[in-house]
This record gives C-alpha cells, structure tokens and sequence, in this order.
C-alpha cells in the first residue's frame, strides 16, 4: 500500500487504472444517460425538465465531494510534507471548479423555467457560487507562485480556510428559507423519489466519480513528470516515446 | 412516442438539452486538456534532458 506513495510507483499504477477507468465511465454514462432520458417517467410537476436533475445533482455533488477530498489532501500535505497530496490538490482544483460551473449553469437552466429566473440570491445558490470562487483563488494562487513547495502550502491553508463553505452549502436549504428544494435524497433506506428517478440519479454519481478519478489520474501523472523533472525515472519515461 | 415528441422534452427542450450539451462539453474539456498538456510537458521535458545530457 505504501509502495504507492512513492512517485514513480503512483505514476505506473495510475497509468494501469485511467483505461479501465475510462471504459467504466463510458458504460456507465451510457447506462445513465438510457435511464435518465428514456425509462425515468416526467415529473407530475416538473414535467420533462426534471430530466436536468441526472446532469445537476451529480455535478452539485461532485463540486462538494472534491472540494472535501482536496481539503483532506491539503491537511495531509500540510502536516505530514507528502508530495503526492499537493500533487493531488493540484490535480483537483480545475476539476471541482468545472463542477460547480456545470452545477450552477445547469441549475440556471433549470431554474429559468421552474421559478421564472436564471438567477437568484439565495442561500444554496450563494454559497456555491462562493465554491466556485474559492476553486479559481486556489488555482490563481498556484499559479502565482513559482516554487512548487511554497505554492503548496499557501494553496493548502486557503482550501482548509475554505471548507467552512461546505457544511453551509449543504445545510443552506435546512438554515434559511430558499427558492432551491430540499435534499431529496438524504434520507438513507426511505429516500423521497421513486426509483425509476433514482436509478439513473444514482448511476450518473456513479459515472461522475469515476470520471473524476479517471481524470484526477491523469493530472496528477503529468503534474508528477513536472515535479520529479530531475529525477532518472522521469528521464526514462519521457525518453521512451 | 415518437423521436421528435423525444427531442420536443415537454417544451423544455432549450433547457434539457442545453443542461446536457453543457454537460458534455464540461467533461470533454476535462479529458482533452490534461491530454494536451501531458503532451506538452513531456515534449518539454524531453527537450530538458536532451539539453542537460548534452552538458555532462
């Protein structure tokens, strides 16, 4: 287990596990998307439009999961000086950044027809608008500094400063009263929608973890060839092609 | 119901497909870029080395 954390072993097995990681995105996409489009029944309110859900929750939940996953990593890299975790905030800061863009666009695409606006301030839609800056500052301060280890440890302490931003996302719809609807899912064994809106729900999140591994991998081999430059292996394995 | 009942999505089809063509560009971008510059950063990190084993 270990073994992985040295670079040169997390750059091989990374590069074993995107294809199979690929494969399974695209299967489970199309299962997703067959379920979300055809066999989902249109909701008695909603209409089609509840069709927008299969893309938006996923993406809204994705945008949470990899900010707390960067976070983690970020307190890891922090205390314990580990490469491969900055290497993974690195790696995950422009993918938890388009989820939320793609969070909120397609929120906007569904709010447009349901509450007759685009936008509007409320809590949830707020604070994950707050998310997506938070995402662009970490990036913005990556890119601002030149060496590596410094770049790191500022990155880091802005994320975990960051992460009070999650439990207010999540609780936003509890804490005031919001246009956005309650959590429908929330509850573990007796969840709120039927399983014909489930099913696909659930299948796209499985899609989207695995996409976002898959493309958590592949930043974090290219951010490791950049890091380890001076190294023998890197030599090695750039020389190769 | 028939393909353009389909596409039609109750009315909503601006926003259903819209929602799904923005989605799909999303997480194509996210596959193309890191592609991109995995490229790049070999190419450059070829050049590098050929450079550092030309000055031992």
């Amino acid at each position: 287990m270990f073994k992985y954390a040295a670079p040169k072993n997390f750059y091989d097995l990374a590069g074993r596990l995107t294809p199979w990681g690929a494969a399974l995105t695209a299967a489970l996409l199309l299962a997703g998307l067959y379920l979300g489009l055809f066999v989902a029944p249109p909701d008695y309110q909603q209409g089609e439009s509840v069709r927008i859900m299969f893309v938006h929750v996923p993406s809204a939940w994705m945008s949470m999961f990899v900010y707390v996953l960067m976070a983690g990593a970020g307190a890891v890299a922090l205390i314990w000086n580990i490469k491969l975790a900055e290497v993974l905030v690195r790696a995950c800061a422009p993918i938890g950044a388009s989820f939320t863009l793609l969070a909120l666009v397609t929120g906007s695409l569904w709010g447009k027809p349901m509450w007759g606006a685009w936008w509007v301030w409320d809590a949830r839609l707020t604070s994950e608008l707050i998310l997506l800056f938070l995402y662009i500052g970490i990036m913005a301060l990556q890119a601002s500094i030149d060496d590596p280890r410094r770049a790191a440890r500022a990155a880091a302490i802005l994320v975990l400063v960051g992460v009070v931003n999650i439990p207010v996302i999540h609780f936003s719809v509890e804490w005031w009263n919001t246009l956005h609807q309650p959590a429908s899912v929330s509850r573990i064994g007796r969840p709120a929608i039927h399983p014909s809106i489930l099913a696909p729900l659930l299948v796209m999140t499985a899609a989207f973890k695995v996409y976002f591994l898959t493309v958590v991998l592949m930043r974090m081999r290219t951010e490791l060839l950049e890091r380890e430059k001076h190294t023998a292996w890197v030599e090695e394995e750039v020389g190769r092609t | 119901m028939s393909w353009a009942e389909f596409f039609a999505m109750g009315g909503y089809a601006l926003y259903v497909w819209g929602a799904y063509a923005f989605a799909a560009a999303v997480l194509a971008l996210n596959v193309i870029v890191p592609l991109r510059r995995g490229k790049a950063v070999r190419a450059a990190l070829r050049e590098f080395h050929r450079l550092q084993g030309r000055a031992r």
